[in-house]
């Protein structure tokens, strides 16, 4: 059981909540995720990543878009109300080190994860340069928080609307045609940018670290439902992740992967929503 | 095997009791012998296929009675060498010929503290029936006296009397036991330990307790209401139980020891890591580990479509690779999710399959289709990236291996295909590696299972382990009876700190 501290809407679909966690607020560590659920009895476990922590407090706070049928659900709770399960830090923390210039980029909800990355790798003495994207100015998120934590900040949206009007991946190619260019490249988002990012960075030889999130029911290795193909290996992202070599990764079959599910969604969708509560379909 | 209904067997047992009870002189030998073996009472096959509920029924009283009276009794009693956990088997069989079900239960309880679970997972055949005298005589395994099904009625009859009584805890000694898994081996090792007086907290990574028992097998062949009651024991002896909780993530072992105040810790996480076949489209969409399939169908509860959030895929046709139990396991639950077809791929032949045999015949009664001495050799894709196929080669027994089995070799150019939307991996589990890769100096071996001596003890003092996590993917009863030596052992230190 998890209590909601403060919930917070971001954007249209965007959510921002801070949960009563302490364990998992004393040990997590940037780069790792929880699994939460919201009724042990017939509710599905979905990862989400964790965007800050208060161990003091003993809060994290996570940001999650109402996309799925939990989500839709969670953006309907208040404060007070508690989450029936919650459990991590899932996955390995990100390795952080001072490697020079890391260049952190997010894209939409992606930027969440990305927040404490970014945090530890400016702690850790490297100059952080930031790329935020979105589709448009009312979907960015934690554009106060990331502003100070970056060396530079970069902003674009899809059209035009706040920053550049472009895609991430042309500030990227920008910083790698410099001279030097960036030590490292951390991407986060949607699995199609983080796919041509890694793209982006590949000619330049800049080491693209990506965070995966795909479908997991426990998050600590047993079912293999997260699985990845990385290199000549397939990997799980709960227990060998979230994060690989963006290079490395089979983007593809992820994006694949991650649609194992779209038909029952989707009959999940017609069937359940615009019912009142305890209303059969 | 061709099914009996249930009414039948019992009607037949009545009357054969009846015979029995008519006669004036005691049974020899070979009067018992005579008495025919007592089949398991089973729901109909064609009803079970769109069922949840469990297939074998247990034994009626007068079957449990026939089937004791089978027992001869054997002053050797190889049965009790053949149990990893030595019940007093010819003991709890004789006071079940004598009417006496209490006395069956203290027997099988001062040995097997999971008999409602142990009577219905067990492979009997390889361990306690293998060497059973009446088999032998009759020149089959499966004519040997049904130990298992005997267990289980003793238990369940102890359970549904409302007779099961929570064990006796001596006064608190203030010493305090972590245990890290809630499956068979956790929940023993809490028990006899919570006993001596020493508290127990037990930490399971999932929101439920159970571990194997309740995410892997099926409610259809092991209740979900019969394992919470053994958790439900341990809680009333007042054990704590905290669920969501990954030891190696929200808390470390040292940490356990070092800060959080535990004298002992016993891990018993399982053999928790799927393996795959590493061929060429295992990562397709509509390939699961049997672990997955598994999972969201029992402990997410999958199967109940109109209630549950988890999604399963709506398979029509389904190809299950493995011939363990719990390849059983996931051939049956998919002929329950309604598959149309679902084939049973095994690369040897039947007599080397792992599974019980009981599992075996009821996966066949429910229309599996085997597929022996057969091996895929690729999973084809359709053009979406989703599983259409697979690719099989033929097989014919070889040499024998390292493990005495004859080795299996590929016919050159039998490839041939099925047509699939869904495959299901169930050749076996690695070991676990979240508390191997942060716990410094826990001595794991090569397949990265813990090293433990034959007390359960690890390289690191205080720290036990037992159970799939140091044997290898296992049986119910070999996890109890490592936690069992485990936790004497631990009692035992702590006793003397």
């Amino acid at each position: 059981m998890s209590r909601i501290l403060e919930k917070k809407q971001l954007s249209e679909t965007v959510f921002l909540m801070r949960l009563e966690a302490p364990l998992i607020a004393r040990e997590r560590q940037a780069g790792q995720f929880i699994i939460l659920q919201l009724c042990e009895d017939f509710g599905e476990r979905i990862p989400l990543t964790v965007a800050d922590a208060d161990p003091e407090e003993g809060s994290i706070t996570i940001i999650f878009q109402a996309v799925g049928k939990t989500t839709k659900q969670m953006a309907a709770m208040e404060v007070g109300e508690e989450i029936a399960a919650l459990v991590g830090p899932l996955g390995s923390p990100t390795h952080i080190e001072n490697f020079g210039t890391v260049v952190c980029v997010g894209g939409g909800i992606g930027v969440a994860p990305l927040h404490p990355i970014a945090q530890a790798m400016k702690a850790a003495g490297n100059k952080v340069i930031i790329i935020m994207g979105a589709r448009n100015k009312d979907l960015m998120i934690l554009e106060d928080e990331m502003r100070a934590i970056a060396d530079e900040l970069i902003i674009c949206t899809d059209d035009g609307s706040q920053g550049r009007k472009c895609l991430v991946t042309e500030p990227l190619k920008e910083l790698c045609e410099q001279d030097p260019k960036p030590d490292l490249a951390v991407a986060i988002g949607p699995p199609i940018m983080m796919k041509f990012c890694a793209e982006t960075t590949r000619p330049y030889e800049v080491h693209t670290q990506v965070s995966l999130n795909t479908i997991m029911v426990d998050g600590t290795g047993m079912c293999g439902g997260c699985r990845v193909t990385v290199g000549d290996e397939t990997k799980f992202v709960c227990v060998d992740g979230p994060e690989f070599d963006g290079h490395l990764v089979d983007f593809d079959n992820m994006i694949t992967r991650l649609n194992s599910y779209k038909k029952q969604e989707s009959e999940a969708h017609n069937c359940k929503i615009g019912l009142k509560a305890g209303e059969e379909a | 095997m061709t099914y009996i209904p249930a009414e039948k067997l019992a009607e037949d047992a009545i009357q054969t009791l009846e015979e029995l009870n008519a006669r004036t002189e005691p049974l020899k030998p070979k009067d018992r012998m005579a008495i025919p073996a007592q089949e398991m009472p089973s729901q109909d096959p064609a009803v079970r296929r769109s069922n949840m509920e469990e297939v074998a029924l247990g034994y009626t009283p007068e079957q449990a009675k026939l089937e004791a009276e089978r027992c001869l009794q054997c002053k050797t009693a190889p049965c009790i060498a053949g149990c990893p956990v030595a019940i007093d088997i010819p003991g709890f069989i004789q006071a079940i010929a004598d009417g006496n079900n209490q006395k069956a239960a203290d027997i099988l309880k001062k040995d097997t503290l999971l008999p409602a679970v142990c009577g219905r997972v067990c492979p009997q055949e390889t361990q306690c029936q293998a060497p059973c005298t009446v088999g032998k005589v009759l020149k089959s395994v499966d004519k040997a006296v049904n130990i298992g099904r005997l267990e289980r009625y003793i238990a369940d009859w102890e359970r549904e009397q409302g007779l099961i009584e929570t064990p006796a805890v001596k006064p608190e000694t203030g010493k305090k036991v972590g245990i890290i898994g809630t499956g068979p081996a956790g929940l023993t090792v809490a028990a006899d330990i919570r006993r001596e007086g020493h508290s127990v907290v037990l930490f399971e990574a999932f929101h439920k307790p159970g571990g194997v028992m309740v995410y892997g097998i099926p409610e259809f062949r092991l209740p979900k209401a019969i394992v919470q009651k053994e958790i439900d024991a341990l809680t009333e002896m007042g054990c704590e139980l905290k669920p969501n909780f990954v030891i190696g993530r929200t808390r470390k072992i040292q940490a356990l020891l070092d800060e959080d105040g535990f004298d002992a810790l016993f891990i018993g996480t399982g053999a928790g890591l799927p393996r795959f076949m590493n061929i060429e489209g295992e990562n397709l969409v509509g390939v699961y580990s049997a672990n997955e399939y598994l999972t969201r169908s029992n402990l997410m509860r999958a199967y109940d479509k109109a209630r549950a959030d988890t999604p399963i895929f709506d398979s029509e046709k389904v190809a299950v690779l493995g011939g363990g139990n719990v390849a059983m396991d996931a051939a049956r639950t998919a002929v329950r999710l309604g598959a149309k077809e679902v084939h049973l791929i095994y690369r040897r032949t039947e007599v080397e399959m792992p599974a019980r045999v009981e599992e075996v015949g009821h996966a066949k009664e429910e229309g599996v289709i085997f597929h022996l001495l057969e091996n895929p050799k690729r999973i084809l894709a359709d053009e979406r990236g989703w599983v259409r196929g697979i690719e099989c080669l033929r097989y014919e027994l070889g040499e024998p291996d390292d493990s005495g089995r004859r080795r299996p070799v590929a016919i050159e150019g039998s490839e041939f295909e099925i047509d699939l939307d869904t495959v299901i991996v169930a050749i076996g589990n690695d070991s676990n590696p979240l508390i191997r890769q942060t716990t410094p100096g826990l001595e794991t071996n090569r397949w990265g299972n813990i090293v433990a001596d034959e007390n359960g003890k690890s390289s690191i003092d205080r720290i036990y382990a037992g159970g799939d996590i140091v044997l290898g993917a296992a049986t119910v009863i070999l996890a109890m009876g490592e936690g069992r030596k485990a936790a004497a052992a631990m009692n035992e230190m702590l006793a003397d700190s």
